[in-house]
């Protein structure tokens, strides 16, 4: 598969030299690779869902050194790993549920078998939580009468255990085709949702945002202007405040958008932020990722936009597509999840370069330029996350976040060096 | 701070700070400073009794109100004057102040006017007076209200002379001012004269008097149909005449005259509010917009696309003035070019920074006041205190006046109300000089130095200091610290759009001094090692409130968000007895066209095709307001306060300024 090396490569260039904007794009492209990853992926005759696991983790592991700020990357990477343990395991689900019939009828299917010797990797516990979802959600009679469900589940895998395979061809075959097809249509779901994200998100505007409200938010985000726009639409008037958003002043660039779209729009710089922030109604931003916390990595500046928001009891509001959402805690996020961007955008070189320069007097410079890219906001500044999904607390995400990620993809990397 | 909490008992005998130890403080100021202390007078003066008890009516209009003015013992049955109608009023009233010799076109109808002190304490004709000079003459957005108090003050002085010189032959305006003057409280030598003052004006008016008087009903009943603007036109015709120093012009005096009286009626709504900072103008009152532009030197187009949240501030286009003004140049004869020189100069941004600017602003007084000869038949202290005022006016129009300047304002025509009479023109001068001198050394380069002092004792080896823009005194305070050898380093926060951070970088490292430089947004990241925040301000408010530069709030709020203190380094001057709450009521708007372009970013042009679009405004806001919460000290000349003793400074020092 030099081919698929030949685009991870260059993927991995990208990353690297911070050619990708934005997290969506990011997520979309990283959903795209792992697609053909998948789909070139050989995939041997036994325990292919492990296989396919062991190729993505180890592509995903490169993606993620290469921009590890990025967290949109190790999201999808995540995303990728669960989609083939879900269909892995519908599929096993699957088959368990004919086992268990065959089971009733005839004791030496060899389905069960098969998988058991094929894939030690989800023996067991897969078949255990394949029991668990056939049985979710657990009735309350169930529960006040305990057993007899569960003597299936043991049943089943002792009866797995203790059959040896004896047809693999035509149903194997099948079911490997089957598996991968699976697992790219879900792929192709992924990259479906994260480029219909925004309009899921949008779809939810009329709901927050009434007539005449003043609404601030800071730089840009496609997120925002789609559900301002949205608002817009339904014939809603309202102004927006945009901070611009030093040094990137991607602030223009929203208020250009808006103002493309007729919205009245009013440009500030980001110091005003506080002297207008009592006139605000509500202040909706973009984010660059948020954490299983609640915390949000956002464009720097955002933490004051939301300490002054929390000041003036002003709904400091979110806006996450699902492919944001990351299932790591952060610790020390404002130092270790951000990135310190080149000074050049807030100094003239020419006019300072006498101070930054290491070599002269005793090796330190007289003058650091700091520029960092991100901000953390801590999850007690948020009033709402709007995602795709719906409105959510800060509280709930860690919830949220387990609905798209399994528990044993969380830390990609570290897992991949204890299996070497 | 010792001193000042031992004396605080007697606060009238202490003299701290930079006082000459000759000074006096003046006794009948001190007795009618306290509010409670203006109604003895009243009981001095029978016809404010009589007046006291009823309410002049507040007719529509103040041209209604000339009829109703004169005669007091017929009041119409309606209780409650309606504040417009008063500001109207005094619109006119202010316009006396203004304009350059009043006294001509005042003669016809003085005495019937004169009646207007009565029973008012100084205190609350001062008050009514400034109010009016604030929202009529001057047209100045912030502190024009703030040192218009001395008018008064300096008018009574003048006249103090010309009683004593020519006891017989008082022009009419005199006694108006002197009815004024011995309504103060219990000023000692004024004691026999006011009696005579007070009842002469009450008797009967002349024939002419009647006739204006006439004249001027059958104009308020004309002019009550339409709107205010025309009567407004008329007026400021009259200032022009005033000002081209016509003085045929009786029809416009007797306006003037007229809404004075009844502008003295209002003397108890005065009183309740006499201590109350005076409004500023607010320039979404489309009326009193106009009538400031016609009076204004500096031709300001308004801005095409203005903020509505901010339709109360001036909203000017910005870069068409300054070529104006300069063509203009020799066509403003009253303009002093000193004056002129520092109007361009704050119109180019070449001078900012409250010190600078006041500093600046103060010398060229300076040089006016040695340049002035008095003309013949005025005053030295009236004349130049209306010429003052209109170069004060002038200022507003190149940039709005700071409060610090405005605080300085007031001190300057206060010094000049309590010139000695007994002086001679050239001692006056040179008193006036030297009074000028002395404010900018005391108040503003001992005070840095003294906060330089107790400021530097706050810094710490090993400090990591946050500034934020660029203040001078902040400035100082590093570079001294700096100087006595402390290991600390500083974070310079700049914020668009005028990045002043840079020239204060600049400086700071070419004095070696170790700095960071960020701009606002990533005030967060950097706060987690910053042990002390030291900001400047343009004016500290008495209810505790920074007023300075647009992000300072932030920063404070940040630092407080981070458990970092946040020192204020600000000079008693700037002190100001005003409150605020938020940013928007009172500001300054720069140049919008700024927030669109950023110099030096080609990759940044997003906005140029579209700043034409209607949709799309740009906001350049100069100032903001940081809750006195985020502010853990205060340094000043008086030592290092909590927020919530700025109010006692204020109370406790403002006199002592004004009356050294």
């Amino acid at each position: 598969m030099p081919d698929v090396q030949a685009l991870v490569n260059e993927f991995l260039n990208k990353l690297k030299k911070r050619k990708i904007e934005g997290s969506q794009a990011t997520a979309k492209q990283t959903a795209e690779l792992l697609r053909s990853v998948i789909s070139q992926q050989r995939v041997p005759r036994t325990n292919q869902a492990g296989a396919l696991i062991d190729a993505v983790r180890a592509i995903g592991e490169q993606l993620i050194v290469a921009n590890p700020i990025e967290l949109a990357v190790g999201n999808i990477v995540r995303r990728v790993l669960h989609i083939i343990r879900e269909e892995d395991l519908s599929l096993t689900t699957a088959a368990v549920a004919e086992l268990n019939l065959s089971t009733v009828s005839d004791d030496d299917d060899d389905g069960g078998g098969g998988d058991q010797d094929d894939r030690p990797v989800l023996s067991a516990a897969a078949v255990a939580a394949a029991a668990r979802n056939t049985l979710r959600p657990p009735s309350l009679q169930m529960l006040l009468e305990g057993a007899p469900d569960f003597v299936a589940v043991p049943r089943s895998s002792s009866s797995g255990g203790d059959s040896e395979g004896k047809s693999k061809s035509m149903d194997r075959n099948s079911r490997t085709r089957k598996l991968k097809h699976d697992i790219i249509e879900a792929v192709n779901e992924l990259i479906q949702d994260i480029t219909t994200c925004h309009e899921l998100i949008a779809e939810q505007a009329v709901e927050h945002i009434h007539q005449n409200e003043v609404i601030l938010t800071l730089g840009s985000s496609k997120t925002v202007l789609e559900f301002l726009c949205a608002a817009k639409e339904k014939k809603r008037s309202f102004r927006v405040f945009v901070a611009e958003g030093a040094p990137r002043y991607q602030g223009h660039l929203l208020a250009k958008e808006l103002v493309a779209r007729g919205l009245q729009t009013t440009l500030i710089t980001d110091s005003a932020v506080f002297a207008m922030i009592s006139r605000v109604n509500m202040v909706i931003v973009g984010s660059h990722a948020v954490m299983a916390n609640g915390g949000v990595i956002a464009p720097v500046g955002m933490n004051m936009v939301a300490l002054a928001a929390q000041k003036h009891a002003v709904p400091f509001v979110v806006l996450a597509g699902s492919h944001k959402l990351c299932p790591l805690y952060p610790h020390n996020p404002e130092v270790l999840l951000n990135e310190l961007r080149s000074p050049s955008e807030l100094l003239d070189f020419g006019e300072f370069s006498d101070c930054l320069d290491f070599g002269s007097g005793d090796g330190s410079p007289l003058l650091h330029v700091v520029n960092p890219t991100f901000d953390y906001v801590p999850p007690k500044a948020v009033s709402l996350f709007i995602t795709d999904t719906g409105g959510h607390n800060p509280s709930y995400m860690y919830r949220l976040i387990a609905d798209y990620y399994s528990a044993d993809d969380l830390v990609v990397q570290r897992r991949h060096a204890a299996g070497n | 701070m010792d001193a000042r909490r031992g004396s605080l008992p007697v606060p009238r005998v202490r003299q701290v700070g930079f006082f000459t130890p000759n000074a006096q403080p003046a006794p009948t100021r001190s007795q009618s400073g306290p509010p409670d202390s203006s109604s003895p007078p009243l009981s001095d003066s029978p016809a404010s009794n009589s007046l006291s008890p009823v309410m002049i009516p507040p007719p529509r209009h103040h041209s209604d109100n000339l009829a109703a003015a004169p005669r007091p013992t017929s009041p119409l049955p309606v209780p409650e004057p309606s504040p417009f109608r008063r500001r109207g009023a005094d619109n006119n009233n202010a316009l006396l102040v203004g304009s350059y010799n009043p006294a001509e076109t005042l003669l016809a109808m003085s005495p019937s006017s004169s009646h207007v002190g009565d029973g008012e304490s100084e205190e609350t004709m001062s008050g009514g007076w400034f109010r009016r000079s604030n929202s009529g003459k001057l047209a100045s957005s912030l502190p024009s209200g703030t040192f218009d108090f001395s008018p008064v003050q300096s008018t009574a002085e003048a006249l103090k002379p010309n009683k004593v010189q020519n006891p017989v032959g008082i022009s009419v305006l005199n006694n108006t001012i002197l009815a004024e003057v011995s309504a103060r409280p219990a000023p000692k030598e004024q004691q026999p004269e006011a009696p005579s003052s007070s009842k002469q004006p009450k008797p009967k008016l002349t024939k002419a008097e009647r006739r204006a008087l006439q004249e001027s009903q059958r104009a308020a009943k004309a002019a009550a149909k339409a709107v205010a603007a025309p009567e407004e036109v008329a007026t400021i015709k009259s200032v022009k005449q005033h000002q081209t120093q016509k003085k045929d012009a009786p029809q416009v005096a007797v306006s003037v005259a007229a809404s004075e009286r009844k502008g003295g009626d209002k003397s108890q709504e005065k009183e309740r509010r006499k201590d109350a900072p005076a409004p500023r103008m607010q320039f979404d009152d489309k009326s009193r917009v106009e009538k400031a532009k016609r009076r204004s030197v500096v031709d300001q187009t308004e801005a095409k696309k203005r903020v509505e949240l901010f339709r109360h501030l001036p909203q000017y286009e910005h870069g068409t003035q300054l070529a104006d003004l300069e063509s203009k140049f020799l066509q403003l004869d009253p303009m002093h070019p000193a004056i002129y020189k520092v109007g361009l100069q704050y119109l180019a941004g070449d001078i900012s920074g409250g010190n600078a600017r006041c500093i600046a602003m103060l010398q060229a007084f300076q040089q006016v006041v040695k340049d002035y000869s008095t003309p013949p038949e005025k005053t030295l202290p009236r004349d130049l205190t209306a010429k003052i005022s209109s170069y004060v006016s002038f200022f507003t129009q190149c940039r709005p006046l700071s409060m610090s300047m405005g605080n300085a304002i007031r001190f300057l025509k206060n010094r000049i109300a309590k010139l000695s009479p007994s002086l001679s023109e050239s001692e006056s001068k040179s008193s006036i000089c030297t009074d000028i001198d002395r404010f900018i050394n005391e108040k503003i380069v001992l005070a840095d130095r003294v906060i330089v002092q107790h400021a530097s004792s706050k810094v710490k080896d090993g400090d990591v200091l946050l500034v934020y823009g660029s203040s001078c005194v902040v400035e100082m305070v590093l570079l001294h610290s700096h100087e006595l050898g402390k290991q600390f380093r500083v974070i310079v926060v700049d914020s668009r759009p005028k990045l002043e951070g840079k020239a204060l970088l600049r400086r700071l490292v070419a004095k070696g001094v170790h700095c960071t430089y960020t701009h606002i947004n990533a005030v967060s990241y950097v706060m987690h090692e910053v042990t002390k925040v030291f900001l400047g301000a343009s004016s500290v408010l008495s209810n505790g409130t920074v007023y300075s530069r647009v992000g300072t709030a932030c920063v404070a709020m940040v630092a407080h968000a981070f458990r970092v203190p946040v020192i204020i380094c600000c000079e008693a001057y700037k002190f100001h007895e005003r409150v605020q709450l938020d940013s928007i009521c009172s500001n300054e708007l720069g140049d919008p066209d700024a927030i669109g372009k950023v110099p030096g970013r080609m990759d940044v042009n997003y906005l140029n095709d579209v700043s034409n679009s209607g949709n799309l405004q740009l906001l350049n806001l100069m100032y903001d307001a940081t809750p006195a919460d985020y502010v853990s000290m205060i340094v000043t000349d008086y030592g290092m306060i909590p927020p919530t003793s700025v109010p006692v400074i204020v109370r406790e020092y403002r006199r002592d300024h004004l009356l050294i």
